[in-house]
Formats: structure tokens, C-alpha cells, sequence
């Protein structure tokens, strides 16, 4: 008996330390955005908000937020609506090839970004797209539109083709079907997908790095550059900012439309 | 893929097709509805990829200009410097690092999450993966404030009184290590957990209670049974690191030469773009032989496993 509870003493003590391995910078990030001081040191000396006003003060920040946000949207709408008819045809339509072509929409995922990066560049340059809005979102666009085009299969997979069928057989046509019987059953999932291209756009650094200039910063890239030049806690503050935002949306989805089933059914 | 769980039902094949061969309706909605989606990805995905090919094979003249030809001259340049084989070797040495510490880190959590009945399994679940809420630049920043001269670690160790000089942990090859061992924990642990569909707790209490002790139960039924999640969650681990740009770049302060910082700097600070397309096409040339070693592993593992049990038959 003392043995069995040795051992388990042992497992509580290794599964603390490798959550707190897991947790530390994180824990990190959150002490020092309250720290007051221009340069980074631990532990901190005072409480301040100081720093989280620091980046709302920062240019670079700002723009950076702005340029993410209008090309994560414009890419998430770009992906919807190229991903969402591809899904379409795959779940519902029997047609030669049908494996080979949904192997081609899932196979950017296999990419490492720093390879395609290097390609969006070689081949946005001469355009010259890079370090522009639309740029960027095409070099989004492909690495998006494989999660939408998963995410929105598995929505149409566990949706029930039958009332479709119904539908069909009772005299409506392809597009009326789709609007009122198809598109109200995968509503969550086609959410989720939006989200999550949106998401991955936000997020997105290394492709980004590539293909952005001085004028078309994303956000994730104007941290990068920020953080390998100083460190002052300003960019931990922004990170706990950010974390809230997308905690935010993840709460409301998973609330509102179930983005935990869309994914389980994936 | 989850598209290829779809089965037609019988009773409503009639209303797509009255032809018993595929007719061209089918076809001809789906070519409509799969077009955007293709032309989408040709023009962001395919096309670029086939542009780095194509610009391996030209060669860089003086002063940034591209000399367009058809040849294996820059191969040749890149393979045959002392300097890029370092890059590679140190590029799997990362990643056969990493790898390796992740599975160790990862391998209790996700087995403790599998088998836990406590209440708290889904906070510990929610804490396991959190980290990939948050971007991995500030993860890496995170880092730089614990690994650092003057970090949280031996900020710690110098007043307890047991260093004299501050150690050496970022700006190097360790800092990096642990660094993206944290940053890949959530990806392995997830994997993990989803190739552990084989452990069953009533296997182990059989074997317990006919008396193995806890240390045969483990090896000889939860290590064999949770090793192809293991082997798929390594895989993962071991393609992202190989391709991991932002942890080395800022942990290892230039002073860490991948695979990846390498294509970018030659890309954007040499303007070399045949070296970095090479780059490139050497760094595929690693995905593929870890793939392919992959695969290997897995069917032995798999072949392995059959024979077991057709042995116990």
C-alpha cells in the first residue's frame, strides 16, 4: 500500500513539473506585462499598466493590427467561398477522381511554410504583389483554404444527405436545395471553418515574413522585428491581449455554433 | 479523410443518376463547384512551388542578377560547401533533439490524460493545449525572459547562491532545444492521445491481477500498445521543428544556423534566390526521408503487432 502511494506521490510530482515546463513562458508573459520597467527582468519591481498602454501608443502595433485583420477577413472570405463549393462537391457528388482532387485540396497542409513562403515570394515579386494587402492575401489563401474545405466536409458528412434527397425529389432545383435545406445544417460548421481561416491568417508569420515589406506589416511580423531588436515588456502585454481576443472567439463559437461538435465530427 | 466515410444509400441513388454509368451531370456540377477552389490553389500553392523548382536549376550571377539556365550548377555549389552541410547537419540535429525530449516530456501527460477518470480531466485537457492559443513568437519571447543572461533561471540560481557566472542557455543550440520542446508539447500530447485507441484499462487490470508487477504491465502491455501514437506524434514533432523559423531565428540570436533561417536570409538579406530554392529543395529532400522512415516504422510496428496477436491465437 505505501508503495502504491509513493508512486503515485511520484506521478503527482512529474506531472506538476511538466505542466509547469508547459505553462512557464506563458506565466511569464502574463507577469511581465505588468511590469513597469523599459527593459525585461524577473522578477518584476511594481505593478504598472504601463506597458499595456504602451501598446496601444505603438504605431507599429496598431497598423500591424489593422493589416492583419482586413487580410485575415478578406482570406477567410476568399477561402469560404472557393472552399466551401469544393467541399460541396466532394461530399455530395460521385465523380471520377474524386480521391485524387480531395488529396490535392488537403496537400498545402504537408508544406512547411518556410518553403512555400519562399515561393509565394519568387513568385509575387515580379509581380510586384509583395508588400501589399493583396499579396498577402493570396499568399494566405492557399495555406486557408485546405481547413476550410476539412472543417466544412465533416459539417456535410454528419449533416443528413436524405432530407436533400426529399428536397430534390419534391421539385427543387440544385441552388434552391443548397439555400434551404443544405446551408442551414452545416451553418455551424461553415462558422467554424470562417473562424478558423480567419484565425490562421491572423496568426500567420513565417509565410508573412516572406511576402510583407515596409508598408504592409502584419502584426505577427511587426512583433517579430520588435522582439529581436528590444525587449521591453510591451510585447508581453500585447500577447495577453491577444490571448483574450481569441479566447473571446473561441468562447463565443463554441457557444453559439458548436465548434467542438464540427471538429469531433472532422 | 472524412469524406471517404460517405456511402451512398441505396434508396437514394436513383435521384442522382437514372444511368447506371456516372453520367455527365455529376461531373459537370462538380467541375463548376471544384473550379474556384482549384484556380484558388493553383495560383497560391501549386504554381509557386513549381516556381522554386524551377528556380533551382538557375544559377546567381554578380550582385543579386539571376542567370536563367537549366542546369545543377547552384546544387552543386550548395552540396559541395562545407557550409550548408553544417546547416543540415545541425537542421536534423535540432530536430532529432527535439524530437526526442518532446516524446519524453509529452508521454506522461497524454498517458495520464487517456487514463484519468478525475474531475478535473477536461480543465488538465484545456491546460495541455492552451499554449496553441497563443502564437509562438510570444512563447518564444516567454522563453527569451526565462533562458536569458539576466532570465528568470539564473536570476533564480544566482540568488540561491549556486552559480558564479550566468549560464549559458539562449543564443546556442540548448536554448533552442528547450524552447521548441515546450512549443511542440501541445501537438505531441494531442497526437498522442488521439493513436492511443488501443489502451484499454481492462487489459492492464487482467494482467495485474494475474500478478505482473507494474513495471511488466507497462512494458509488456501500455509501451507496445501506445506506441504507434507515440511514432505518429514524433513524426509531427520532427517535420515542424525541421521547418521551425521563428524559435531559432530569436533564441538562437544568429548564432544558430537552420535550415530554415538559412533559405530566409538568403532569400531576403543575400537576394540569392537560386541558393535559397536549392535550400528549399533540400530541406523537402529531409521531409521525405523521414516520411518514407516513418512509414517504415509504422508498418513494422504494425506487422508486429499482427503477429501477436495471431501468435496468441
Amino acid at each position: 500500500m505505501t508503495t502504491r502511494r509513493l508512486t503515485g506521490a511520484v506521478w503527482a510530482v512529474v506531472l506538476t513539473v511538466l505542466y509547469l515546463f508547459l505553462l512557464a513562458p506563458i506565466l511569464v508573459v502574463l507577469v511581465e506585462s505588468f511590469d513597469h520597467s523599459t527593459y525585461l527582468r524577473f522578477p518584476p519591481e511594481g505593478f504598472s499598466l504601463e506597458s499595456y498602454r504602451q501598446v496601444f501608443a505603438n504605431d507599429a502595433f496598431r497598423e500591424g493590427f489593422k493589416v492583419s485583420g482586413i487580410t485575415a477577413a478578406v482570406t477567410a472570405l476568399l477561402a469560404m467561398a472557393t472552399g466551401v463549393p469544393a467541399a460541396l462537391a466532394l461530399t455530395r457528388l460521385r465523380f471520377r477522381g474524386r480521391a485524387a482532387i480531395e488529396a490535392v485540396f488537403l496537400s498545402p497542409l504537408l508544406v512547411p511554410h518556410i518553403v512555400l513562403g519562399l515561393a509565394l515570394l519568387l513568385i509575387l515579386a515580379p509581380i510586384p504583389l509583395t508588400d501589399t494587402y493583396w499579396g498577402l492575401i493570396l499568399a494566405h489563401l492557399g495555406v486557408s483554404v485546405p481547413y476550410v474545405v476539412r472543417t466544412v466536409s465533416a459539417a456535410l458528412v454528419s449533416a443528413d444527405p436524405r432530407a436533400e434527397e426529399a428536397a430534390r425529389t419534391l421539385g427543387a432545383n440544385g441552388l434552391r436545395t443548397f439555400w434551404r435545406i443544405t446551408l442551414p445544417a452545416i451553418r455551424p460548421g461553415l462558422f467554424s471553418g470562417g473562424v478558423i481561416a480567419f484565425l490562421l491568417s491572423f496568426d500567420e508569420t513565417v509565410i508573412s515574413l516572406f511576402v510583407s515589406g515596409q508598408n504592409t506589416v502584419p502584426l505577427p511580423v511587426a512583433v517579430l522585428q520588435y522582439v529581436e531588436y528590444r525587449s521591453d515588456p510591451s510585447v508581453a502585454s500585447l500577447s495577453v491581449l491577444l490571448v483574450l481576443l481569441s479566447v473571446v472567439v473561441v468562447v463565443l463559437v463554441e457557444r453559439g455554433l458548436g465548434l467542438r461538435r464540427t471538429l469531433r465530427s472532422g | 479523410m472524412t469524406a471517404d466515410t460517405v456511402t451512398p444509400s441505396p434508396a437514394t441513388a436513383p435521384a442522382r443518376g437514372r444511368t447506371p454509368v456516372r453520367g455527365r451531370g455529376p461531373a459537370r456540377a462538380a467541375l463548376a463547384l471544384l473550379v474556384p477552389g482549384l484556380l484558388a490553389l493553383l495560383l497560391t500553392y501549386a504554381l509557386p512551388l513549381v516556381w522554386v523548382v524551377r528556380m533551382s536549376l538557375n544559377e546567381s550571377g554578380e550582385g543579386g542578377l539571376i542567370r536563367q539556365t537549366v542546369s545543377l550548377a547552384t546544387f552543386g555549389e550548395v552540396l559541395g560547401s562545407s557550409h550548408y552541410w553544417n546547416v543540415i547537419r545541425q537542421t536534423v540535429e535540432l530536430g532529432v533533439l527535439v524530437t526526442f525530449f518532446t516524446l519524453i516530456v509529452s508521454y506522461p501527460v497524454a498517458l495520464f490524460l487517456a487514463r484519468t477518470t478525475s474531475r478535473w480531466r477536461s480543465l488538465l485537457m484545456a491546460l495541455a493545449i492552451a499554449p496553441l492559443l497563443i502564437s509562438s513568437v510570444a512563447r518564444t519571447f516567454g522563453w527569451m525572459a526565462i533562458l536569458g543572461r539576466q532570465g528568470v533561471v539564473n536570476k533564480t540560481l544566482d540568488a540561491l547562491g549556486l552559480i558564479d557566472a550566468p549560464l549559458h542557455l539562449a543564443n546556442n543550440l540548448t536554448g533552442v532545444v528547450i524552447a521548441s520542446t515546450e512549443i511542440y508539447m501541445p501537438f505531441a500530447i494531442l497526437a498522442m492521445i488521439s493513436g492511443f485507441g488501443r489502451l484499454d484499462p481492462a487489459l492492464e487490470h487482467a494482467a495485474a491481477s494475474l500478478g505482473a508487477p507494474r513495471r511488466t504491465v507497462f512494458r509488456r502491455i501500455v509501451l507496445p500498445l501506445t506506441l504507434p501514437g507515440v511514432l505518429t506524434a514524433g513524426l509531427l514533432v520532427f517535420v515542424l521543428s525541421l521547418s521551425g523559423y521563428v524559435t531559432p531565428r530569436l533564441i538562437g540570436g544568429g548564432r544558430v544556423f537552420v535550415l530554415a533561417t538559412e533559405i530566409y536570409d538568403e532569400a531576403i538579406t543575400s537576394l540569392d534566390w537560386p541558393v535559397a530554392a536549392v535550400l528549399s529543395m533540400l530541406l523537402l529532400a529531409v521531409f521525405g526521408i523521414v516520411i518514407a522512415v516513418y512509414l517504415w516504422a509504422q508498418r513494422a510496428l504494425e506487422a508486429r503487432f499482427t503477429g501477436a496477436q495471431e501468435a496468441r491465437s
